[in-house]
């Protein structure tokens, strides 16, 4: 049918007419049009860098566009800052939640248009109504007295979405929502856009995840380095068409991997027990074991005990009793120098706060493990042309952009921040690798290259370690699959047989036995 | 000619937005504005007085020589501070780090006795690692107990200033009858052509050179090059050593540094001692170059303290450091010079260095400011 005949018979809320946005020289976005119409979810499909946040941004007015007009609801808006924005019914959730931790849901939910009784004092019965009223009106179910410190990542997505709604807004932009949820989640938030939009709201989603613009969205805008590229009906593409669109060439969803036989066990943990920063017992008696030359993927649901884990095995973590090798050497309880000199590299989970020095630029990320090694110090001395020549060999092998290794790793998009971190700890050549989310938040040409990359590894005889709470990921790349639950393996099976139902149900908890 | 005015306009607004420099620059001029206001309303003539000022530090080689000696412990406890922002460290304690470095100088330069060449630097070096070791301790609680270095910092500098109190009475530092100690050897002593100035054939030889001998009057001493040879040493330590990039690192992201095997308790501790060896140079060199001494006192001097301030003017760097101490240093010397000449208080200059800091402070303003005379502009 097309985009334009499926879209004549719509009410358009909003016009964005040739957006252009400059940062010096660099163009993000290059005369972008974007239209949205009442009721429809759009999806915003592009590359960690392709300019799909700033296009939002500037709707959202924390950008203020070089040239280009907005007009909603046919009328022409200068959007100078958010309040603006807000007036004119848009809302936006942003990837990194936006709340203050020791306030309820209710009292975030109204901060700034707290509703007031006489005398001017805060009427809490009323803001609880109200914010009960909504939750209803739309199924996004909260406990509207619980503190946001104590609610999951999800809850505070739907108290994000509801604070935009409790402000009028009509218009709800949300940034790559899905990127800090489980599969279940998911499920649960498409459902809630499904209701928003039925009862009129639009909706813009950001995302590069293929998968859930088919389910969710109506109409998808895809946007290549700063340039719109097409729009199309979804209802009438397939994820093959829209991959390749996004990153310009064919894009390969199977993950091409060779059958090949593990090597001796080169890691092992063994009754393993740690403490999280509560002071409860989150990994409890666990072993496990890595051969050279295999990719062991741990499945789990997020909080069974992966990240103390990880940070244990790091280094990072106290360990309370029980054992890790390498090589047959003990790292047990070891300082982070001594484990990264056992050739153990790791790819952390949140890559902003264990990941990259933010205010350090590309080239000097690079060197963080390494920096009093030579070629890159001489008697203590950092020999700048050597770590240049370094990173620029790490930006153009794993193509981080842009291609300036005195760029601030601050102002990288995610995706490019990660395969920083990526390039810089396989580089390391490790003899483990500990892969701990290493597709979270990135685009399909950039997991494509990170599995490329894991099992690069492995076909080197090296030992990788994947954690992941993406089962497709662990199922595509691994080539055995332990089962984490409540700080326990619970169970182990070859990739080749694994099912998803039966990997699924272990995760729950009710495993085989 | 009007699109030029424009121009100007523009190019002002990119220079003071964009540029770290250009900003601290206007962030100057506002606040010599304030100052000027402030003048104004008490009913002196600003430009009488920025006159004076000016004349105040630039018109003797003296007053320029004072105006160097007033800004040597300036640098040197900015630098302090500056070396400990830069490493995540927040260091109110230059003040007491001075205190301890001048105690420590005065007590090595009266007691030891040694020749000229080597008593200096004993001098200098025992009090660098006494003041050292005083800063580091607040990083040691730090990193051992979680003592933030903001609370320890500001304990230590009362116990510095008591024990330095304390060792004025006592007898044999003491100078019987005063409340100062004793004045440090003359071989300790660091003031330029010293001996010289004082023998006939110097005596005869300033007369007839009345340039040198106005420049010479002044307690001139070497304390100046040393700082700006510290200030250019903290920049290479902090931008081109292995050791500078551990300390940037702990102090932009302490996480990553552990993530990626820096020992982040043990770089806090050598950036605390660094921070606290800077200050106690600015003391000890003060005692050798300047007072020889150290007296009772009340309160705190305020070295540290303007230290911060310097500090902050030059956004932490270390360079800027020199600049921001001659600019501090200049307005309290030349400040003082307003209240004889025209009676104008000259607590105005304090007036001035808050507001610059303050302009400093919240970049946000002077963008506001400038965006809005940009538009202005624009719709004429």
């Amino acid at each position: 049918m097309g985009y334009k005949n499926a879209t004549r018979s719509l009410t358009k809320v909003i016009e964005m007419k040739n957006i252009t946005k400059k940062f010096g020289d660099f163009v993000a976005l290059d005369s972008v049009n974007l239209d949205i119409f009442k009721g429809k979810v759009h999806a915003l499909l592009g590359e960690n860098g392709a300019g799909k946040s700033t296009l939002m941004n500037i709707l959202y007015g924390l950008y203020y566009s070089t040239s280009g007009e907005i007009f909603i609801n046919g009328e022409k808006v200068n959007i100078t800052n958010p309040n603006i924005a807000i007036e004119h019914g848009i809302g936006m959730v942003h990837q990194h939640f936006m709340l203050i931790k020791p306030f309820t849901v209710a009292q975030n939910i109204i901060l700034g248009r707290e509703p007031i009784s006489k005398m001017s004092v805060l009427n809490m019965k009323k803001a609880l109504k109200d914010v009960k009223e909504i939750s209803e009106r739309y199924g996004l179910y909260v406990d509207p007295n619980a503190k946001i410190e104590d609610i999951s990542v999800s809850m505070q997505q739907r108290v994000e979405i509801l604070k935009a709604l409790y402000r009028g807004a009509e218009i709800l932009i949300l940034d790559e929502p899905t990127a800090v949820l489980t599969p279940q989640e998911i499920i649960e938030l498409i459902q809630i856009i499904k209701n928003l939009t039925k009862e009129g709201k639009s909706i813009i989603l950001i995302s590069h995840k293929l998968k859930e613009i088919k389910e969710a969205a109506d109409f998808c805008m895809i946007i290549r380095r700063g340039k719109h590229i097409d729009t199309v009906v979804v209802s009438e593409t397939t994820e093959e068409e829209l991959a390749s669109k996004m990153v310009g060439r064919e894009v390969s969803f199977v993950v091409d991997k060779k059958d090949k036989k593990a090597g001796d066990e080169i890691f092992s943990i063994k009754d393993l027990v740690v403490k999280d920063n509560r002071n409860i017992i989150t990994v409890d008696k666990l072993n496990l074991s890595v051969k050279k030359g295999e990719i062991l993927g741990l499945a789990g649901i997020d909080g069974n005990g992966q990240t103390e884990l990880l940070e244990a095995i790091t280094g990072l973590r106290k360990i309370e009793s029980g054992e890790i090798k390498i090589n047959g050497n003990d790292i047990t309880n070891k300082t982070p120098f001594q484990i990264i000199n056992n050739k153990i590299a790791h790819i952390p989970e949140d890559r902003q706060k264990r990941g990259l020095v933010l205010d350090f630029d590309i080239s000097e990320n690079t060197i963080l493990e390494n920096y009093y090694k030579k070629p890159f110090s001489k008697k203590g001395i950092l020999q700048y042309n050597n770590i240049n020549v370094y990173a620029n060999e790490l930006i153009d092998k794993f193509d981080i952009r842009p291609k300036k290794a005195s760029k601030m790793a601050r102002t990288l998009s995610g995706g490019n921040q990660q395969k920083v971190i990526v390039a810089r700890e396989i580089t390391n050549d490790p003899d483990l690798l500990i892969a701990a989310q290493p597709t979270r938040g990135l685009d399909v040409g950039a997991i494509e290259f990170v599995h490329k990359s894991l099992i690069e590894q492995r076909d080197n005889e090296k030992a990788v370690l994947l954690i992941s709470f993406e089962l497709d990921e662990v199922m595509n790349v691994s080539d055995r699959i332990a089962v984490i639950y409540e700080g326990k393996i619970v169970g182990i099976v070859d990739a080749k047989d694994a099912e998803v139902e039966k990997l699924g149900l272990m995760m729950a908890g009710g495993g085989n036995k | 000619m009007k699109l030029n005015w424009k121009e100007l306009r523009k190019t002002i607004y990119i220079f003071a937005t964009e540029k770290t420099v250009g900003f601290t620059l206007i962030s100057i001029f506002l606040g010599l504005v304030v100052g000027a206001i402030f003048l104004t309303a008490a009913g002196f003539n600003p430009f009488q007085a920025y006159g004076i000022i000016l004349r105040g530090i630039f018109s003797k080689p003296s007053y320029i020589s004072y105006t160097i000696i007033r800004a040597t412990p300036l640098i040197l406890t900015g630098l302090s501070i500056a070396f400990a922002f830069k490493t995540g460290l927040f260091n109110i304690g230059a003040e007491g780090q001075f205190i301890i470095g001048s105690v420590v100088a005065t007590a090595t330069g009266y007691f030891l006795h040694l020749p000229l060449l080597i008593h200096i630097p004993v001098v200098i070096i025992s009090a660098v690692l006494a003041a050292g070791i005083w800063g580091g301790l607040a990083g040691y609680f730090k990193a051992k107990f979680g003592v933030h270095e903001v609370i320890s910092t500001i304990m230590l500098n009362w116990v510095a200033l008591y024990f330095q109190n304390f060792l004025i009475y006592t007898e044999g530092f003491q100078k019987p009858g005063g409340e100062t100690s004793y004045s440090i050897q003359p071989t300790a002593n660091m003031m330029i052509l010293k001996t010289w100035k004082q023998s006939a054939a110097g005596r005869e030889w300033l007369l007839q050179h009345p340039f040198w001998k106005d420049l010479l009057r002044t307690p001139a001493n070497w304390g100046f090059i040393i700082a700006i040879i510290m200030a250019v040493l903290v920049w290479f330590v902090l931008n081109k050593t292995a050791l500078g990039y551990r300390l940037r690192a702990v102090g932009f992201n302490r996480f990553a540094a552990e993530y990626g095997g820096i020992n982040v308790n043990k770089n806090m501790i050598i950036s605390m001692f660094i921070a606290g060896a800077l200050a106690g140079l600015a003391g000890a060199l003060q005692v050798v170059g300047v007072s020889h001494k150290v007296t009772l006192i009340a309160a705190m001097e305020g070295y540290g303290f303007d230290g911060i301030a310097v500090a902050l003017i030059a956004n932490s760097n270390a360079l800027g450091c020199i600049l921001a101490g001659l600019l501090f240093g200049a307005l309290k010397y030349g400040g003082a010079k307003i209240q004889p000449f025209m009676q104008a208080p000259s607590e105005v200059v304090s007036i001035v260095i808050g507001s610059i800091v303050f302009f400093i402070s919240i970049p946000r303003l002077i963008k506001l400011i400038l965006s809005r005379k940009n538009k202005k502009g624009g719709t004429k």
